[in-house]
């Protein structure tokens, strides 16, 4: 791009208004607090109430989270609060839950195999592939690792 | 015969009319400030059907209807019809027209769509190749938020540079005889790109494009701002807006007084949640066939330039990290034949 | 006392991804991988566990949770299962968030229709 383009380019960067940070910053940790607060209710209920071991409660947490944001979803009630809560509604597991929900919602009318089925990762499959192949990756040098050290 | 006039103006030599409108708004466009000036207003976005593209559909196929009974033709007087709309392969143009029966020419030219349309029937009608023809515009905010963005019930953040997409239709008849409003004048853009890659930014995407067609046309005709009541981009919204104003006073062109934007007018920033303002194709389609129409029908506005905005990018264009093409298209329309009003100086 | 960790800890993890959106202009889908990389790493390399243990469920519902979960049951699965492990392990410890989300996903999706806004 030539050097006018540039200034140009500049300009739009200085004179755009901006996303109102401190604003978004706030409602992302007061929403992304909460939902985590959510969460610990369920894992001591889960804990102490069920008497479940440690790593069946956090994984029932989890099933119990991905739950009520698929349900949020459906109900659209959770892109009104995602609206406000900015990262506090994405980062949480339940923001995982309604990236799945939404297209899978979405894409019904294009049919449930060849609509819903297949745009149901358009969002969240990136998750997936990075996720499992760092931990495939995470596999082969803990692997390399015992074997070479001795682990 | 229409002739060339400078770089990229053409001039209408016979009077041709915009003998009818018709305009269809969904149901947050029917809560904004322009709604008394549209036809029909959606009590949902399915409108009775099955999904967005089939309402979509419908929505043209409606306005076109209304356009021509209120012109006063019957449909098959119909030349030509000329339709676009934001969907791929523009499906809700050519599935609408399956059932016009008027012969069909399908259009894309994004948000600059309506005008694009007015201006190729102006040319087509100008040049004798028919006695009247039809153009139509339009977009949904369901079906565009689908193929361009995310899911409707996906949790994200819209940041302030970005637009709502209008449910609505415009739709204008043409013809070579008739009353007021006139067109006079059609002057075609270029594709102007600036680098401007954020697609929530399609304002300062397309800006460049206005500007550049907007000087181009007050130098092919020897005009400036002055010579009309009304300059209208459609559409930009509120950032978009400013950039334009910005870069015409640069230039020596004073805009301050006379210049709206259609994605500015559609709703109502206090009370809608709209960030810079409304965009899609129906965002000047209805503006442009309901509101302006109207007020120079009234005598309220008599001499208005209309510049079709338009953003050329697709969701593929984006992925692939390429900067957005902008395009503008003007028509002059004024109460007079010939049109112009004298510039005070 | 867990809950007051949970709290900030878990919207603080919020509130970085939150910075990085409106500074860098990544897009959500960018934050999320990025997130769940980083907690495979920061999981394998045993520094989350930590926070976890401090931070209970503000630690481990974020996404970022997610990528440890991952590590804990790739090198708990090597330990057990060896060389087989480094395929089975993370998706088999996170097949419940997994599952979870394609199945209530799906259910979801037979229920409700999507709105217009």
């Amino acid at each position: 791009m030539s050097n006018k383009n540039s200034g140009y380019l500049n300009y739009i960067d200085k004179t755009a208004p901006k996303s109102p940070i401190l604003k978004d910053m706030l409602m992302a940790f007061l929403f992304g607090g909460l939902i985590c607060v959510i969460g610990q209710l369920f894992l001591e209920l889960y804990q102490n109430v069920l008497n479940l071991d440690d790593e069946n409660s956090k994984t029932a947490v989890s099933i119990t989270m991905v739950f009520i944001g698929a349900l949020l979803t459906g109900l659209d009630i959770y892109p009104k609060l995602a609206k406000h809560a900015g990262a506090g509604t994405i980062v949480p597991i339940t923001g995982f839950a309604n990236s799945i929900a939404s297209p899978a919602m979405e894409f019904k009318r294009e049919g449930l195999v060849t609509g819903m089925a297949v745009k149901m990762f358009t969002v969240a499959g990136p998750v997936l592939v990075y996720g499992i192949s760092a931990s495939v990756a995470v596999g082969i040098i803990y692997y390399l690792y015992k074997i070479l050290i001795g682990g | 015969m229409a002739k060339r006039t400078g770089k990229q103006t053409i001039s209408m030599d016979k009077t041709l009319s915009i003998a009818g409108t018709g305009t269809i708004v969904g149901t947050v466009e029917s809560d904004g400030p322009l709604s008394p000036y549209f036809d029909v207003h959606m009590n949902d976005a399915e409108w009775n059907e099955e999904t967005w593209e089939k309402s979509e559909s419908k929505m043209q196929r409606e306005a076109v209807k209304i356009a021509i009974r209120k012109s006063g033709f019957e449909a098959d007087k119909i030349d030509c019809i000329f339709a676009g709309d934001l969907l791929n392969q523009c499906i809700s143009s050519g599935f609408s027209a399956r059932e016009l029966e008027i012969p069909f020419y399908g259009l894309y030219g994004a948000c600059s769509t309506i005008v694009e349309g007015m201006s190729l029937a102006s040319l087509l009608i100008d040049g004798g190749g028919a006695d009247n023809a039809l153009a139509v515009a339009s977009s949904h905010f369901c079906t565009a938020e689908r193929q361009y963005r995310n899911p409707l019930e996906y949790g994200g953040q819209r940041t302030p540079t970005s637009q709502r997409t209008v449910t609505g239709a415009g739709a204008a008849v043409i013809r070579n005889y008739g009353s007021p409003p006139y067109i006079t004048h059609v002057t075609t853009g270029k594709v102007v790109d600036f680098g401007v890659t954020d697609q929530n930014n399609m304002g300062g995407a397309m800006a460049p494009a206005a500007v550049d067609t907007l000087i181009t046309h007050f130098e092919d005709l020897g005009r400036s701002p002055k010579n009309y009541d009304l300059i209208l981009t459609g559409d930009l919204g509120k950032f978009g807006r400013d950039i334009v104003i910005d870069m015409m006073s640069e230039r020596g062109y004073d805009m301050s007084e006379n210049y709206s934007d259609a994605g500015c007018m559609i709703y109502d920033f206090s009370t809608q949640d709209v960030h810079s303002g409304a965009s899609g194709c129906g965002c000047v389609a209805v503006v442009l066939c309901g509101y302006i129409f109207e007020m120079m029908k009234k005598g309220l506005l008599n001499d208005v330039l209309v510049l079709g905005t338009g953003a050329l990018l697709s969701p593929t264009s984006t992925l692939q990290g390429e900067s957005i093409p902008g395009i503008a298209h003007a028509v002059a329309l004024s109460t007079t034949p010939g049109g112009g009003k004298n510039a005070v100086c | 006392m867990q809950y007051v960790n949970a709290f900030w800890v878990g919207g603080l993890i919020c509130v970085i991804a939150q910075i990085l959106i409106d500074k860098t202009g990544l897009t959500p889908a960018k934050i999320l991988v990025l997130y769940v990389v980083a907690g495979t790493v920061l999981g394998a390399l045993g520094i989350y566990e930590k926070l976890v243990g401090f931070a209970g469920a503000g630690a481990t519902v974020p996404l970022i949770g997610f990528g440890n979960v991952l590590a804990q049951g790739v090198i708990k699965a090597v330990d057990e299962s060896g060389p087989i492990g480094i395929i089975t392990g993370g998706l088999r410890a996170a097949a419940g968030g997994v599952s979870a989300a394609v199945f209530f996903g799906f259910l979801m999706a037979l229920i409700f229709d999507p709105k217009s806004k």
